[in-house]
């Protein structure tokens, strides 16, 4: 009887044991969400932002739990998924694309004391960091490299949505081609879509036929890459290394790097020092690379992007820098101005040069 | 008139998917079964048929890995629907989710690698001619395939005993079913086939349109597939019309972009779908006749009680 008591009662302290470590374990872990707009496997966008959560396991292995949702599609279903990740007792949630800006905004009023941080966005709050990178960087130095390879003096150009993240990637481009080529011309066609490859493949094809040698993309699929590879032609990749998809084709990617930040602000939760901010990244913080220059680049190009990258770098040039006109002809930079970040994030308007008309 | 040729060709290449989902889901309809998973058995083909052009090396091996598994989804659809009597409508949206999932997790190892080309027809002499030859002797294998099955699938309905078997188990599945037709081994029959050509579909995308695996590739195409069929009142030569018409308008409007013209490509984008809209409304404007075209007893579950 009384060993069988004492059983018991050992019985029970070792189950409260086990309890009191189970709910230690609970409130120690940090519980991290994710959003995604696509799907992992698109080798593009999403899948650099997963490499991060997962740099994230990897740094901080079982103080955190980290739970993502893929393929959220931008809109109403985005709060949604938002909402429900805060009332799962997330303590921090990415929202990774500009899309989920006014849902983020929306649940992080209900959840004071989640934190959210929303990519490629401008509105903040209280409990809402943004975050970006500076890929106009990337794209001014892709423009050179394209300047100087094309034949043909066009290039194609497939974008989404016409948002100032989109538009200055292309004006970028632009700029950066047009220093190195004074004949060269860019055709941009909208898909209205981050993820199509069938359609992003479609207006690749159209881009070829209608005499663009050298693709890029603002899209997340490695269709385009891989198009240019089938007709012989030369294309950058967008978001990660692309070269698997065109070995030939590839001359170089924007890679973008989030690991480092998702470790960094992970972290700040963990100690309790997170605070709200307002990251632009790039180049000079490493949040933007450039993908190994293909052997394709005869040395001075390969020199010129190396130089140019450099100057990025240490900021001694700005892709942006006066004197630049509209396309209409009005001038929006002075002679040696430098673009303002705040004009630079609400840019809706083509430099001069640039043929056909932004959507509205 | 080069470019002209090419914007030929790519209307082919962004129509042909749609033509082979659209008359395998016609037939289905045709006998009285609605089947909303045409996504998801669209999408399990692209993987198949890329997985198994990969690891065969063979595009037949391929195309037949696709069809077996678009067929194989669609069994499961049948089985649920017309043995166990599930509602039509749900399994069908259930079967989208699953095929995308399932497609997903398959998939996983295939991310990230390319098909070789896809061989196209080459007849010295003949696709060496200006216009017609890249245009009529010039495409690959699987276009000349989805006319030869839209005009196999008209001939065996309107022409054929079994055709009008299948449509009058779709008009009336408990006459049907008293004169003495096995409707459930037809019912069977048709969404085999349905889900072998939704198979074939997505495998086109994935193995010619762009010779890649990433998720979700088929981006809702199973869903155009899906109105297209009601676009074309139910009968094949104009669901080819529809799914041409449909990706002629995609292809345009992406030219027109390049070519500056000054055009919103919002409203470009809208097109396909406003005209698919503008369509539905015409042929539903007589009741009657909307009545006429559409199978009586679609999408009704079939009980034989004796």
């Amino acid at each position: 009887m009384t060993i069988s008591k004492s059983l018991k009662a050992a019985g029970i302290a070792v189950f409260a044991a086990m309890l009191g470590a189970a709910g230690a374990v609970a409130q120690d872990k940090t519980k991290v969400g994710f959003v995604y707009v696509g799907p992992i496997g698109d080798h593009g966008w999403t899948y650099q932002h997963h490499k991060g959560l997962e740099a994230v396991e990897a740094e901080f292995g079982d103080k955190v739990e980290t739970t993502y949702v893929e393929n959220v599609s931008e809109g109403p279903d985005a709060e949604r998924v938002i909402q429900q990740l805060a009332q799962q007792g997330n303590d921090i949630i990415f929202t990774t694309s500009f899309g989920f800006m006014n849902p983020t905004i929306k649940v992080a009023k209900r959840f004071p004391d989640v934190k959210f941080e929303h990519a490629t966005g401008f509105k903040k709050a209280d409990n809402v960091s943004i975050y970006n990178t500076r890929f106009y960087q990337g794209r001014y130095i892709v423009g050179q490299i394209a300047g100087k390879m094309t034949k043909t003096n066009t290039i194609g150009y497939i974008a989404s949505f016409p948002i100032p993240e989109v538009v200055m990637g292309i004006n970028a481009t632009y700029l950066g081609a047009k220093s190195v080529n004074p004949d060269i011309k860019i055709k941009v066609i909208w898909v209205s879509t981050w993820f199509d490859p069938g359609k992003e493949a479609d207006a690749a094809k159209a881009l070829v036929d209608q005499g663009s040698d050298i693709l890029m993309q603002h899209t997340d699929s490695p269709a385009a890459i891989q198009l240019a590879e089938q007709e012989g032609i030369y294309a950058i990749g967008q978001a990660s290394d692309m070269k698997t998809f065109g070995p030939n084709a590839q001359l170089t990617s924007l890679i973008d790097d989030w690991a480092p930040y998702y470790v960094e602000r992970v972290k700040a939760v963990i100690d309790g020092t997170w605070e709200t901010s307002d990251i632009w990244g790039g180049l000079a913080n490493g949040m933007l690379k450039m993908a190994p220059y293909s052997d394709k680049l005869p040395e001075d190009v390969i020199a010129l992007a190396k130089e140019m990258e450099e100057k990025i770098k240490s900021g001694e040039f700005h892709p942006f820098t006066g004197p630049l006109n509209k396309q209409d002809g009005t001038q929006f930079l002075a002679d040696g101005e430098v673009i303002s970040d705040e004009v630079l994030l609400g840019m809706n308007f083509y430099v001069e040069g640039i043929e056909g008309s932004l959507p509205k | 008139m080069d470019l002209i040729v090419n914007i030929v060709l790519g209307i082919i290449v962004a129509a042909t998917p749609l033509v082979f989902a659209s008359i395998g889901e016609l037939v289905v309809e045709k006998s009285g079964v609605l089947n909303l998973g045409v996504e998801g058995m669209m999408i399990i083909g692209a993987i198949a048929g890329f997985a198994g052009t990969i690891e065969t090396g063979s595009f037949m091996v391929g195309i037949l890995a696709a069809i077996i598994a678009g067929a194989a989804v669609a069994l499961l659809f049948a089985v649920l629907t017309q043995t166990l009597l599930a509602n039509q409508v749900a399994t069908g949206l259930a079967l989208t989710l699953f095929g995308l999932g399932l497609a997903a997790l398959i998939g996983q190892s295939y991310s990230g690698k390319s098909a070789p080309d896809f061989p196209k027809l080459n007849i010295p002499g003949l696709t060496d001619l200006p216009i017609i030859g890249p245009l009529i002797f010039g495409q690959d294998g699987l276009v000349y395939l989805s006319f030869a099955l839209v005009a196999g699938v008209a001939w065996v309905l309107t022409r054929t005993r079994t055709g009008l078997i299948i449509r009058a188990i779709g008009e009336n599945h408990d006459a049907a079913h008293a004169i003495g037709y096995p409707v459930v081994a037809y019912r069977y029959a048709t969404l085999l086939f349905g889900g072998a050509c939704a198979g074939l579909g997505g495998a086109y995308l994935s193995i010619v349109q762009t010779p890649l695996w990433v998720e979700n590739m088929t981006a809702g195409r199973g869903w155009i597939a899906l109105a297209l069929v009601v676009f074309a009142a139910w009968r094949p030569w104009r669901s080819l019309l529809g799914a041409y018409l449909f990706g002629g308008i995609t292809i345009i409007q992406l030219h027109s972009q390049a070519l500056g013209l000054q055009v919103e490509p919002q409203i470009l984008a809208m097109l396909p779908y406003l005209a698919t809209i503008i369509v539905l409304v015409l042929i539903s404007y007589d009741k009657a006749k909307a009545r006429l075209n559409a199978p009586a007893n679609l999408g009704k579950t079939f009980f034989a009680s004796t």
